[in-house]
């Protein structure tokens, strides 16, 4: 790379007509959160005694885990196998993850009965229970993610403590306190990092283990001892599209010049990882002979097409073509695809696939529903623009002289 | 938590099964559902639908043993009731509905089955559910948080919740009476039944008493005990004038429901053995990749 690429705070006004906008759909969402915890959840939710999960867990949950994929997919390319002209998408895929796992444990806390004793699974194990792999799995790398991202936090701070009246006298010390913090940290971080990506595979594997239990609830075009191998693997192939659909849309939202250089190389990894996805899926199709499901066309047949060929198969071949990944535009197209298919599969899943034998009628999401997933989606956007303009995260082009290089979590400069 | 013999006796067989399971996610029934340590005292009901006069006083003792609003008992004589299939909710915990077999209409007597290797027990992330040496299936509602997984799970479909709630709602499901039975006393809707179509008593002897039935009567009976295989075998078993039953629960296997989950969460988890293979794999990449860097470090 020819010219130096630093971390910085972005400094733009941060009300534009579009933050204005996600704030609208965030404090609808809200409204009908706080209904959920003053009057039930059944006041808010279509749930029942036959559909006891829906979108909250299906979409805000499942789905969330799996697009918070980018952190420990970039950590592995960019930490683990040290290929260092990715540290550039590293900052802010950590960043994504560490809010979309935030989010998807609020996501849980407001789905379960019993908020109140979330703190449960810490102190009552049930080793047998896919949930309870889930939830400790998903508590210790949310703390995880936390730590990985102190380092951008010293970054920020050090050295630039200034608390405003009396409280200008703990400078010193806070500051003394990140420096120490600092060292501390970039000795152990291998440990952290290493510890994310295998917590990371562990729980995206053992997220495609909960419906197994359902058995035959759970239509067969879905159900398959495989899950968890399906899981993990549309969970590798959708990191890097969140990266790229992300990364574009942030320089654009903030005027900068999208990095297709970077973007366009580590989009060569996502054809192959889809493939192996598809290949996966399908041979499970053929060996439990489920296609026969698809000859009649019905909801459940559209969902699972729709999933298939749109998430799939239509992005595979555009990564597959060169003119698509060094277009800026084919980059964020075919990303969005892959992205809508995991989202479409978590879905699936977790709610379409769902056949209780009892069922009344099917579920569908209620606007409260709804507006509390599309709330999330938008307070989750706001506290990614707040969080880089204060933080050192997006690289911009600098001339500023060489900083001193650390390992791991900080930026490079070249 | 208490460590208490049946769990580590899980352990063991556990730690053995790993690395079974990890070859084959094919479960095997011994190997994966909660280890085979029944009470061979464990207790069951038989209900027998032939008997069954569909009065619903079962309904109304139920509600009263479990302090839920039981209403008149005459509002309870209305045939109106058996247009509705209904389920077990929270506001009743066993109903009765009608049902036919060729035009002869027969009542029969739902709630939870007491499995013996119950989805719930396995899938309930807090161990708020358990199995106890009488083989009543029994929930703790200081642990539960409402996840709600094990109605995902039970393949009958039965724990309900009470989900117009704010505070404290509960999953509702037959308890078997344990409160009852524990002092001795029958379940409530036993000992209120007129006509006796329910008998309590050993699992074992019960379907005894059943196949004893069928075999003297086999006018009256079709020539099966429902519950006796099925997910594993149920605490509550059925037998019937028709292949009635089988059609009024879902179609299920003879295999424990948990039994392909539990294995492959054994498998993925392994104690622990898994996780730090993969730990050390990209430690060892990590270490051996270093030299990618183009830049030494610095501390
Ligand atoms: S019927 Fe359902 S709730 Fe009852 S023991 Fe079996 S799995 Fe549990
Ligand atoms: S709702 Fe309660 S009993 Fe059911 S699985 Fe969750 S914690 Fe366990
Ligand atoms: S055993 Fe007890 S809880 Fe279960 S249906 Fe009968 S009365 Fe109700």
């Amino acid at each position: 790379m020819s010219h130096l690429h630093l971390p910085t705070p972005i400094s733009k006004k941060f009300f534009t007509p579009g933050v204005i906008v996600l704030s609208v759909i965030a404090l609808n969402g809200i409204i009908f959160l706080l209904g959920r915890f003053f009057f039930g959840i059944g006041s808010v939710t279509n749930l029942n005694d036959q559909f006891p999960w829906g979108i909250w867990i299906g979409l805000d949950v499942a789905a969330g885990v799996a697009l918070a994929a980018g952190g420990f997919t970039t950590a592995a390319l960019g930490h683990i196998m040290h290929r260092d002209k990715y540290e550039t998408v590293i900052r802010p895929a950590l960043l994504t993850a560490m809010l979309g796992y935030t989010f998807v444990a609020t996501g849980v806390f407001v789905d379960i009965g019993r908020w109140y004793y979330i703190w449960h699974p810490l102190v009552m194990w049930n080793g047998n229970s896919a949930l309870f792999e889930v939830g400790i799995c998903v508590m210790i790398y949310v703390t995880v993610l936390y730590i990985e991202f102190l380092p951008i936090v010293t970054e920020r701070f050090i050295g630039k403590v200034n608390l405003p009246g009396f409280l200008s006298r703990f400078n010193k010390f806070i500051d003394r306190l990140l420096r120490a913090l600092d060292r501390g940290l970039s000795k152990t971080m291998f440990v952290f990092i290493i510890a994310g990506v295998v917590l990371s595979c562990l729980h995206q594997s053992s997220l495609g283990t909960l419906m197994i239990i359902a058995g035959p609830k759970m239509h067969p075009l879905w159900q398959t001892p495989i899950l968890p191998l399906l899981f993990l693997l549309s969970a590798f192939s959708v990191g890097f599209p969140m990266v790229i659909a992300e990364s574009l849309s942030a320089s654009r939202s903030f005027g900068l010049k999208p990095e297709t250089e970077v973007l366009s190389s580590l989009s060569k990894f996502i054809a192959p990882l889809l493939g192996i996805y598809l290949i996966g899926k399908i041979g499970d199709m053929v060996i439990r002979e489920t296609f026969v499901y698809l000859a009649e066309i019905n909801f459940i047949s559209i969902m699972f097409g729709i999933e298939i060929i749109i998430g799939v198969i239509v992005p595979l071949r555009m990564f597959l073509s060169p003119e698509v990944r060094k277009s800026p535009t084919g980059l964020f197209i075919a990303s969005m695809l892959v992205i809508f298919g995991v989202v479409m599969n978590r879905f699936n899943n977790f709610v379409t696939a769902y056949n209780p034998p009892y069922a009344v009628e099917s579920y569908f999401p209620s606007i409260g529903e709804i507006s509390v997933t599309l709330g999330f989606v938008a307070i989750e956007i706001l506290m990614y623009r707040l969080f880089v303009m204060i933080f050192p995260v997006i690289s911009i082009p600098s001339t500023k002289a060489n900083i001193k290089t650390k390992y791991a979590i900080r930026g490079v400069a070249k | 938590m208490s460590q208490n013999r049946r769990d580590f006796f899980k352990t063991i067989a556990a730690i053995g099964a790993g690395g079974t399971a990890l070859s084959a996610v094919t479960p095997k029934k011994n190997i994966a559902a909660p280890e085979n340590l029944l009470s061979t005292e464990r207790k069951g009901v038989l209900v027998d639908t032939t008997v069954c006069i569909g009065c619903r006083k079962c309904e109304w003792a139920c509600k009263g043993a479990h302090d839920i609003e039981q209403g008149n008992y005459e509002d309870y004589q209305n045939d109106k009731t058996f247009e509705t299939n209904r389920r077990p909710s929270a506001k009743s915990l066993t109903v009765v509905n009608q049902y036919f077999a060729e035009e002869t209409p027969a009542t029969i007597k739902l709630q939870c089955m007491h499995c013996d290797h119950p989805a719930c027990v396995s899938a309930c992330i807090v161990g708020a559910f358990s199995k106890v040496e009488n083989g009543s299936v029994i929930w703790d509602t200081d642990k539960c948080i409402g996840c709600r997984y094990c109605m995902v799970a039970c393949p009958f479909q039965v724990p309900a919740f009470e989900y117009e709630k704010a505070l404290d709602p509960k999953i509702a499901k037959c308890d078997f009476c344990y409160e009852r039975t524990k002092v001795g006393k029958l379940p409530a809707c036993i000992e209120i039944c007129p006509v006796e179509a329910m008998t309590y008593g050993k699992r074992e002897d019960l379907i005894l008493e059943a196949k004893r039935r069928i075999k003297n009567y086999p006018d009256r009976y079709y020539d099966h005990i429902f519950g006796e295989y099925e997910v594993g075998g149920t605490s509550w078993l059925y037998i019937a004038q028709k292949d009635l039953v089988s059609s009024v629960f879902p179609k299920l296997g003879n295999n424990p429901a948990p039994g392909v989950s539990e294995s492959i969460q054994h498998g993925l988890f392994a104690y622990f053995v898994p996780p730090i293979a993969v730990y050390a794999l990209l430690g060892g990449i990590m270490w051996l990749s270093k030299d990618r860097e183009t830049k030494k470090e610095n501390t």
